[in-house]
């Protein structure tokens, strides 16, 4: 496509191009669009809750690793290396970073442009199909996500917790997980009718915070209750990150890759499936 | 223009209908609009105007029957005839994180139109909408013409050969509603075709040029406000009121005036080709309307006599 063309196209000449192409009914190739409009509408956003999703894994940072981390002295991490008590949760809180982001755009405020805003629905009046706006907005929370990562990161090189070079891994692990959570998230919110079940999130969300190993190893749990804990995506990212910045990588790191990538091909799914059950039926 | 292009059936509807799982919104509905033309979808709420809307518009699919707009068929090619349409949902669905001017440009972008093109038609809308000096405000600042007029110029940045309206001025006060009619005619005039739904006749009667009578999912009739006025009701209406517990047993002694009589709980109906007259003869019977009123048949009678009921309940 030339640029002198571009700006001579009717909406109709840009549709027919995509005519007899896979999946043309649902996706008209034109996600970066609904980015777009996320960057426009970026300077009206109520800046202190976004800022409030970064502080609080910096808070637990440090009040854990260097409060309580204090009395906890050295820990070894995985191949047995000495590490401070705050590099061993650092990681971990970095994922939650990814997931804290990804999962605020992708449950509150997708709820809000959904029921309240109808903003999909104008969306899909539009000739963008229901993947185009399912790709965007997931997006759009993954981002969320990779910048709550990137500033933790930079929190933790001013506090000397980066010690290897792996650590720029840990950086498309963020987006990796970012996009994971904000997939499902995504695709969760969309069967979401009221509110009340809205809640429900939080419900799971904390205690997959708490205990995911993010704090101790695993294996101070008995067995089945290290099964269940393996099962929640948390602990995927903790792991990925945790190898990518205490430099420990093994083949176990690309189980961790796979749950995500199929976290975020359901999710994609799941909304895409949604949105036009809610909106083009 | 040419003739042949004018001839141009826009939409086809054979046998169209919508089922849900338990009823039927749409049942099984005929009609074709030509380029250029006013067509509209008169009837009560719950007709089934607003699911012939959707399916139009391709965000709905059709559970019976054959659907074309501008030849395509929008269980296949959705994308493709949502790009020939400009869709005035019922309730305005405006972005309200983004402000007036934004709205237009983020809209005209889901299209995939250039900025370059999408800057100059911006500014064309806004001049259209009377909203040039509002850019800047944010969209859920406008008062409810605004609104509307906004959405409505939305739906135009893709220079859509067809205007989709869902209840265009519902909420409106009546001077933003003429304010409102005055642009669509407008657009009438450069060749848009325009596709209206509402259960207001006096709109039905300024804005098209020919509309289908629904009810229940069905078409009743079909013709110009004109032609369906002559064909379903009187040239001209004696509305009487008696007061509510009368009106029913004074309609016995109104026999024999005018064509026809309907009796509502608040008021009778007398059509007739000159009420003047008939209202005499029931002053010489000895009758005693509170009210009378002469006035020319609408729509809302067709409406009456099509379903024995009134459009707005």
């Amino acid at each position: 496509m030339s640029l002198i063309n571009a700006s001579v196209d009717s909406a109709i000449a840009i549709a027919e191009r995509r005519r007899n192409k896979l999946g043309s009914s649902v996706y008209s190739g034109r996600s970066s669009v609904v980015l777009e409009r996320g960057f426009m509408a970026l300077k009206t956003s109520n800046w202190i809750i976004v800022a409030s999703g970064f502080v609080e894994p910096v808070l637990y940072l440090l009040a854990f690793g260097f409060g309580i981390g204090q009395l906890v002295g050295a820990v070894s991490g995985s191949n047995g290396q000495q590490i401070s008590y705050a590099a061993f949760i650092a990681p971990a809180l970095l994922a939650t970073s990814a997931m804290n982001g990804a999962i605020y755009d992708s449950t509150w405020n997708v709820f809000f442009k959904m029921h309240f805003a109808k903003l999909y629905q104008t969306m899909l009046s539009t000739s963008l199909g229901p993947l185009d706006v399912a790709i965007g907005e997931i997006s759009w929370a993954l981002l969320r996500g990779l910048v709550y990562s990137l500033g933790f990161m930079t929190v933790m090189a001013a506090l000397g917790l980066i010690t290897s070079w792996w650590a720029i891994l840990a950086i498309p692990g963020a987006v990796l997980i970012a996009f994971g959570f904000a997939s499902v998230g995504m695709g969760i919110t969309s069967y979401l009718k009221n509110l009340h079940q809205m809640n429900w999130i939080n419900f799971f969300m904390l205690p997959m915070f708490l205990f995911s190993g993010t704090f101790y190893p695993l294996s101070i749990y008995p067995d089945w209750l290290q099964a269940f804990i393996q099962a929640w995506p948390l602990w995927h990212a903790i792991q990925l990150e945790r190898a990518f910045m205490l430099g420990n990588l093994s083949p176990e790191i690309f189980g961790h890759i796979l749950y995500f990538v199929a976290m975020i091909v359901l999710g994609l799914v799941f909304t895409t499936k949604r949105l036009t059950a809610l909106f083009m039926r | 223009m040419n003739s042949s292009m004018s001839m141009q059936n826009m939409i086809e509807a054979k046998g169209l209908t919508k089922k849900y799982a338990d009823f039927v919104a749409v049942d099984g509905i005929d009609f074709v609009v030509k380029r250029g033309e006013a067509f509209g979808l008169l009837g009560p709420n719950g007709a089934g105007k607003s699911t012939t809307m959707k399916m139009i518009a391709s965000v709905s699919k059709r559970t019976g029957g054959e659907l074309t707009i501008l030849g395509k068929d929008p269980n296949k090619y959705g994308p493709e005839i949502r790009a020939h349409l400009g869709v005035v949902p019922q309730q305005d669905n405006l972005d309200r994180e983004l402000k007036v001017h934004e709205n237009l440009f983020s809209y005209g972008r889901f299209f995939g139109l250039s900025r370059k093109f999408l800057k100059g038609k911006v500014e064309e809308l806004l001049e259209f909408a009377q909203l040039t000096e509002k850019r800047n405000s944010k969209a859920e600042e406008l008062s409810g013409g605004m609104k509307r007029r906004l959405t409505i110029a939305r739906g135009l940045v893709n220079e859509p050969e067809i205007l989709m309206l869902d209840e265009p001025t519902t909420g409106l006060d009546p001077q933003a509603r003429h304010i409102l009619w005055d642009r669509l005619f407008r657009l009438k005039e450069q060749g848009v075709t325009l596709v209206i739904t509402t259960h207001y006749m006096d709109e039905a009667e300024q804005l098209c040029d020919r509309l289908i009578v629904m009810d229940k999912g069905k078409i009743m009739a079909e013709g110009s406000p004109a032609n369906l006025i002559r064909e379903y009701s009187s040239k001209e209406v004696l509305e009487v009121r008696f007061g509510s517990s009368r009106n029913a047993e004074v309609a016995e002694q109104l026999k024999g005036i005018g064509d026809r009589i309907e009796i509502l709980p608040d008021r009778i109906l007398i059509y007739s080709e000159n009420g003047e007259a008939d209202l005499r003869t029931i002053l010489t019977r000895g009758l005693d309307p509170v009210t009378s009123l002469v006035r020319r048949s609408s729509l809302e009678d067709v409406f009456l006599r099509l379903t024995g009921r009134t459009l707005v309940e």
